[in-house]
């Protein structure tokens, strides 16, 4: 069973996100860059399930600038066995990366598909559903628990409600949340070795998709900021506040 | 130029969050035509044929629509979507899990989460987990939209008096299969619905101190968050981690306790109401957007908080 894995590079969890002065986005120029979180977990996964001797290959792709190149070698360092970079150039809209990825999945016919519920820049959290009505495969989303049953994966579903627990015939696509698991750190010695594993590199045209936005970003501004609050001195006097000035208890 | 609305509901009731996307829906234009899918979902057509900026409900109902799985639901709103320029929904997990597949199949840029709508085609979404707000402009003929259901009000739900149309099922998808659901029964509500939220970080110093969050949480009527530090130092389960990385709140009242208010963590809860601040760092970031902060030992002040709580007559619900 084969794993394809897609995989985004995002500003840092860390990393105070600033509007740029003009307003047209945020500031990216030297500021740190990481893999998305739930995208880590997907790779983890896949890398377990490898592990587990009931997948032969985990394929690590990513889209976007160059850069992402990083992102694919770190999932290698972390166990994937090889990348593909398909390189895009400014915003990639959730549709036209699930198309990409429809045409990676025609190619590398991959048995699963994973990658993070939502990527925590544009939290559009679109991508992994629409890839699986291109494809038309069924789709596992928000998952907390996979289990490989035969042709079929069990899947437990973080809802709104509680739990959630589905079971998929296989090939399909698998969104994780960060419950999943817990991502492994690269080992020195891995991170070495992922340096020769191969990564294949495309470009967005070659694959005869139209990544033109269809949404225009007519500006970006910092939210509304918060009014300075008052320091108070005593728990009576805090209590008072909230009951008689705030009025929320 | 009108817009379908896809109810969510349990086959009996509404979720109280279809309310806030009706308000949305009507927000974009006045002809709000409601679909509900389901099995035996009489009862729930029948209360969103009462909401007065209800126009239509169309009723599809057959067996396998009884556990909302999207792989069956797309097709049927894909071919109703015909008739309509938006296709909107709640971005909670059933809508966010549902509408990309109706905004693929009808090729599609989908506007997730949205906050505002601006007019018709011209909305204002949180990025980067509300450190920005987009303003965008969709340029597709169908429009298909999330809206985060606790930037609206709930709409009217008596008075209206909406034809009930039954429409055609389609197919069972074959490949995924329900197996079981598992709702959480709490006492307490639920972290992202939750009037109050009191949060506890890596303050508590371990998950037992937590029961003193526990007490004040009965005692208001609030649910329980915890920063990531707490999480990932193990004092609390993940499903409690409020952030960029976890859920985004926005209830009335957030109390934080023990917290820092790292960059992650705000991202989750700055555009709460009312905001409190609970911790012995003066420095603290967490000071910077509190609406009272109080500089304090949290295994002193919580006990008083508690003592205080109580020696109120009446405390809101």
């Amino acid at each position: 069973m084969k794993i394809l894995v897609a995989v985004k590079r995002v500003i840092d969890y860390n990393v105070q996100v600033r509007v740029k002065e003009d307003n047209t986005g945020v500031v990216t120029d030297n500021v740190k860059m990481s893999t998305n979180p739930p995208d880590d977990n997907a790779i983890e996964e896949a890398v377990k399930i490898k592990e587990a001797g009931k997948a032969t290959e985990v394929i690590a792709v990513s889209i976007g600038e160059e850069k992402s190149q990083e992102t694919v070698r770190k999932a290698l360092a972390v166990g994937a066995d090889r990348g593909i970079l398909v390189k895009a150039e400014g915003i990639i809209e959730p549709l036209a990366v699930s198309k990409l990825l429809q045409k990676i999945v025609e190619k590398e016919k991959p048995d699963l598909v994973f990658m993070g519920k939502q990527a925590i820049d544009d939290d559009c959290n679109q991508t992994g559903q629409m890839l699986s009505a291109l494809l038309n495969w069924p789709q596992a989303t928000f998952a907390s628990k996979i289990e490989i049953k035969d042709k079929k994966l069990e899947v437990t579903r973080e809802i709104d409600e509680g739990l959630e627990t589905i079971e998929i015939n296989i090939p399909a696509i698998v969104t994780c949340d960060l419950r999943l698991n817990e991502p492994r750190y690269a080992s020195l010695p891995n991170i070495m070795k992922a340096k020769k594993k191969p990564i294949e590199q495309l470009n967005a045209s070659d694959l005869g998709v139209d990544t033109s936005p269809r949404i225009e970003q007519i500006k970006v501004e910092e939210p509304p900021k918060r009014k300075a609050g008052i320091k108070v001195s005593s728990v009576a006097e805090l209590v008072q506040k909230l009951k008689n000035e705030a009025k929320v208890i | 130029m009108s817009v379908l609305l896809i109810a969510e509901h349990n086959n009996k009731e509404l979720r109280p969050f279809t309310l806030n996307a009706v308000t949305a829906a009507s927000q974009i234009d006045g002809d709000v035509h409601a679909v509900v899918i389901g099995q035996n979902c009489d009862e729930a057509a029948k209360s969103l044929s009462e909401l007065p900026l209800i126009k239509k409900v169309i009723q599809v109902d057959a067996p396998h629509y009884q556990n909302f799985v999207a792989e069956n639901f797309a097709p049927v709103i894909v071919k109703l979507a015909e008739n309509y320029s938006h296709v909107v929904c709640s971005a909670n997990t059933f809508g966010k899990n549902l509408m990309p597949r109706i905004a693929a199949a009808l090729d599609t840029s989908q506007i997730s989460d949205i906050i505002k709508v601006i007019s018709p085609d011209t909305f204002l979404r949180p990025i980067y987990a509300g450190n920005a707000f987009a303003t965008v402009k969709s340029n597709d003929t169908k429009k298909c939209v999330t809206i985060r259901p606790t930037s609206f009000d709930p709409c009217e739900s008596l008075g209206g008096s909406a034809a009930i149309e039954k429409a055609e099922p389609g197919e069972e998808f074959g490949h995924t299969k329900f197996i079981k659901r598992e709702e959480i029964k709490s006492d307490r509500p639920e972290l992202g619905t939750a009037r109050v939220v009191i949060s506890g970080g890596r303050g508590m110093q371990n998950g037992d101190n937590f029961k003193l969050i526990t007490s004040i949480a009965d005692k208001l009527n609030a649910a329980i968050g915890a920063s990531r530090a707490a999480v990932d130092a193990g004092y609390i389960s993940n499903d409690h981690q409020v952030g960029q990385t976890g859920k985004v709140v926005v209830p009335d009242l957030y109390i934080a306790v023990g917290i820092s208010g790292a960059i992650q963590h705000l991202a989750g809860m700055k555009e709460s109401k009312v905001i409190v601040a609970i911790n012995k760092d003066g420095e603290a970031p967490i000071f910077s957007v509190a609406d009272y902060g109080l500089e304090a030992d949290l295994f002193e002040a919580l006990p008083q908080f508690l003592e205080e709580l109580n020696k109120l007559n009446t405390i809101q619900k």
